[in-house]
This record gives C-alpha cells, sequence and structure tokens, in this order.
C-alpha cells in the first residue's frame, strides 16, 4: 500500500510526492484521496518531500489545480511528470 | 464508526454545557494582574488569566475588549469567575455581562481598598466559588452540545495533505449531528477568499464574509511597502514545497470539509443562527485566535500542526493532532491525535476523521490534553489600535 504521491481531488493536475525524494524515472505510484483510488506516473526530475509533481502536459498560461482549485498559472510549459514550482507556475494574485 | 450521540459534561444554568468546570480570576485591566494572582495562588483549583490590556481603550477596540472579557467569563467551561478591575465601572459593566449567563460571579475594585484588601475579600470569594464548583458532576449531554472551534498552526505541506483534511473530515460528520463549528483566520484564506465566499449558506452570509475579507485585505495593501509575493508563502513555506499564496490558502481551507458557514461574527462574538459552522474574523496568530473563539463560547478546540505549535488556552481544551511523522515523534507530548500514518497510506482520510472524533470526545469527556498536562494556559487578547 506504499505510495510516493498522494492527489487531493480527482482534478488536480499535480500531485506530491510524500517520501523523501523521487528521483529521475522512477516508477511512482499515486494515491486520490477523495476517492481511495490508485494511478501511476513516471518522474523526470528529481523531486523533494512535499513538493509537486505534474501529471499530464500543461502549457503557458494553464491553471494548475490543487484540491481541485486554483492556486496558479503555468508561466514555463512543463511536462508530465516534471517538477511544478515558483519556476514555472506563479500567483494569479499579484 | 458509530458516533456517540453525547459525551460527559457540566451543565450550565443557561442550558449550555461545558467540557471543564473552571473557577476563573478575571483581571479587567493589566494593573490588576497581581490581585488576580495572588487570589489564584490562595484559593487552589482557581485560575488567573493574566493579560496585557484594559486602560485608555476606545471605541471598537474598547467594546472588543469587555466582549472577550464577559465572553470569557460566560464561556460554559468556566462554572464561577471571580473579576477584579482598579475602577468600580468598567468591574461593574463585565460582572453584569456574565451574570446574564445565571453563574456565579463578582466583582471586587482595588481603588480605595489596594490590593491586600482585596486579594483578602477576593480569596473568601474565591474560596467559597471553588469548593461549591467542586461539587458539580459531569453528566450526560448530547453531543449537539459541543461547540467546536478550529485553528491550525506551524503548517507545513502535511497540513494541507493530511491534517487539516481530517479536521474536515470530522466537520463533515458532526455537523449532521447539531454541533456549533468556528474556523477563523482571515487574513490565511488569502488566495481562496472567492471559493470560501461560495460556502456561505446564504447569500447574506457569502456577502459578510467578502466584505470582512475586503476590510482586511485593503488594510494589507495600504500598510504594504513592497510586492507581497516576498512574504506570502514565506521562504520556508517555499522550501517545503508550496509555491503560491493559494496554495497556502487552500491548505488552511480544507479543514471546513465540505460545509457551509452560516454566518460572520465579529471577533469574539458569540454565534445566534443555531447549529453549524461560522466563520469568525480573527488574526492568524494562534492564541490570539484561540482566546476569541473560546470568548465566544466554543467549549474543544482543534489544532492541526504540522512543525509543531504548541499553544494552549486557559478555559477550552486544545486538542493538537499531526500528519507529520517528525513531529509526532520528536514531539510526542505536545501531540493528541497522530494521523502521520495518512502519509504512508496505512490510514485513510475517514480512519483518521473517526480517531479525531475519538480523542475529541474523550478531551470532551475529562481527558487532559497534551497543553493542559504540560501547562499551557496562553490568554491573548486582541487589540485593533493604539489606546488612547
Amino acid at each position: 500500500m506504499t505510495t510516493e504521491i498522494i492527489i487531493h481531488d480527482q482534478k488536480d493536475n499535480v500531485g506530491v510526492v510524500v517520501i523523501e525524494k523521487i528521483t529521475p524515472k522512477q516508477e511512482c505510484t499515486c494515491w486520490i484521496m477523495e476517492n481511495d483510488s490508485s494511478t501511476s506516473i513516471q518522474s523526470k526530475d528529481e523531486i523533494p518531500l512535499g513538493h509537486k509533481i505534474a501529471m499530464n502536459d500543461l502549457n503557458e498560461g494553464d491553471t494548475i489545480l490543487k484540491y481541485g482549485h486554483d492556486i496558479g498559472k503555468v508561466v514555463k510549459p512543463i511536462k508530465k511528470g516534471e517538477h511544478v514550482h515558483v519556476h514555472n507556475v506563479k500567483t494569479k494574485k499579484w | 464508526m458509530k458516533i456517540p450521540k453525547s459525551f460527559l459534561g457540566y451543565k450550565r444554568e443557561n442550558g449550555r454545557s461545558g467540557t471543564r468546570n473552571h473557577v476563573i480570576i478575571l483581571p479587567v485591566d493589566d494593573i490588576s494582574n497581581a490581585c488576580a494572582e495572588a487570589v489564584s495562588n490562595n484559593i487552589k483549583g482557581t485560575i488567573a488569566l493574566p493579560h496585557s490590556y484594559g486602560r485608555l481603550q476606545f471605541g471598537a477596540d474598547l467594546e472588543l475588549h469587555f466582549r472577550t472579557m464577559i465572553g470569557t467569563g460566560s464561556n460554559p467551561n468556566v462554572a464561577a469567575v471571580i473579576v477584579i478591575g482598579i475602577e468600580p465601572k468598567w468591574t461593574k459593566k463585565i460582572v453584569d455581562g456574565i451574570a446574564k449567563t445565571g453563574k456565579p460571579v463578582e466583582g471586587f475594585h482595588i481603588e480605595r481598598t489596594g490590593d491586600i484588601g482585596t486579594v483578602m475579600k477576593a480569596s473568601k470569594k474565591a474560596q467559597e466559588f471553588v469548593m461549591w464548583a467542586s461539587e458539580k458532576q459531569r453528566e450526560e449531554c448530547p453531543i449537539s452540545d459541543l461547540w467546536i472551534s478550529v485553528k491550525c498552526g506551524e503548517s507545513d505541506t502535511t497540513s494541507g495533505l493530511a491534517s487539516n483534511p481530517t479536521v474536515g473530515n470530522l466537520m463533515d460528520k458532526l455537523e449532521p449531528l447539531g454541533v456549533h463549528l468556528c474556523f477563523g483566520e482571515t487574513s490565511e484564506l488569502t488566495g481562496a477568499e472567492k471559493v470560501c465566499a461560495t460556502r456561505g449558506a446564504t447569500k447574506e452570509a457569502s456577502d459578510k464574509f467578502m466584505k470582512t475579507w475586503s476590510a482586511y485585505n485593503d488594510f494589507i495593501l495600504k500598510e504594504a511597502t513592497d510586492d507581497l509575493s516576498e512574504s506570502q508563502p514565506t521562504a520556508g513555506n517555499i522550501a517545503g514545497g508550496l509555491t503560491t499564496i493559494e496554495e497556502k490558502a487552500f491548505g488552511n481551507f480544507q479543514k471546513i470539509g465540505n460545509c457551509k458557514f452560516v454566518d460572520v461574527l465579529e471577533p469574539a462574538e458569540e454565534p445566534k443562527k443555531g447549529k453549524g459552522l461560522y466563520f469568525m474574523d480573527t488574526s492568524s496568530a494562534a492564541a490570539e485566535c484561540v482566546t476569541l473563539q473560546a470568548a465566544a463560547g466554543f467549549n474543544i478546540h482543534l489544532f492541526p500542526t504540522g512543525q509543531g505549535n504548541i499553544v494552549g488556552n486557559p478555559i477550552e481544551p486544545v486538542v493538537k493532532l499531526t500528519a507529520n511523522p517528525l513531529t509526532a515523534k520528536s514531539m510526542s507530548e505536545h501531540v493528541d491525535c497522530d494521523v502521520s500514518k495518512i502519509l504512508s497510506r496505512e490510514m485513510n482520510l475517514s480512519e483518521a476523521g473517526d480517531k479525531l472524533i475519538e480523542t475529541t470526545l474523550r478531551v470532551a469527556n475529562g481527558r487532559l490534553t497534551c497543553a493542559e498536562a504540560l501547562g499551557h494556559k496562553e490568554f491573548v487578547m486582541t487589540k485593533l489600535y493604539r489606546s488612547a
């Protein structure tokens, strides 16, 4: 039942790493909490605990969904399995 | 899990129920702290609630002071109250406010008597109150007599992932049973404010929320000297994986589950629209927020933490939960409910919610919280602006 990634909501396009780190090309199990189901993804980057991974390819201007909600916009294209953070996502607030 | 229909609490004169049976010595103002503390030293089983304010306040700030004082004394976790102030008028105003609950309350003012005479008179009364209160027995109370407040602190990614959603799961399960619920932290909902507004049970509640949040945001924008993205999320939040303020706010927002709020409360304002969830306009500082919620009449508090906040309150028991396995291990004396197994998927959200309900009821029935056993009694008044 171990899981490397937790996804809050089925609509989310990012998951959160819950082990110390994942490494490039690692096959990861993802747990979708909302409906207690599983999926999997291969990572492209090294991503530390608490940080996010892209579940799909994302283009500039796309909205990041976490908890099923808009948490910011993509400012640099992101490939499925890549690290999602301040280098490629910004707030829509200011 | 089958949720128990009742808990063992103290029935009060006004129909409310307490999870605790405190006799408090309440100073009206900063200069009466010494006297209040001397009385609580004399009379075992009483607690003094020293604080820093109560002189030369005016307007809305003074109203908040009185509301917090009267609300604290009126909380059903309090059996009886001694009020001590420097002057008779404000002392009497607080005594009269608390007396409306029907509980024993007596006021003493220090002017024209001095500390020693006041301590003597107040101690005699306090002894009478505490011996009377000691005969009160816990009785079966419906679970709907629980008024549960929530606030998170020292949050990290495990808070939004697991401990806050655990509180949300508890809310979803207990709200249909008729409990009162309260969340606050106006500042830390920034980024999720529009979605939070849609959780108003009525248009009136939604509009009131947006008005409250906008007033806060206008104040922030007026005081801000640079781009706020430097401070929200903080450098520590970013290192932990939080990318935007919206993400942080939605993590916080998980605490209310799928519930809708029936009304928006002023700081320390008692809910008046019956059972259900309320939003209170509060600071996001832990002790200030819990003090305001206790003053509004909430009788048990749930506090999810990531890195390990240790706050307590003198009258409202504060139940801590964490999903951070490191915090659960290294700060175990502060953790009432460990839900870290969510991250390793050995526990799902519903099981975690059930575990938290069980812990909450044990504490409601009388089990000491970690914060109580460790002597945490943070009583911190919110001050709106400088005194005259």
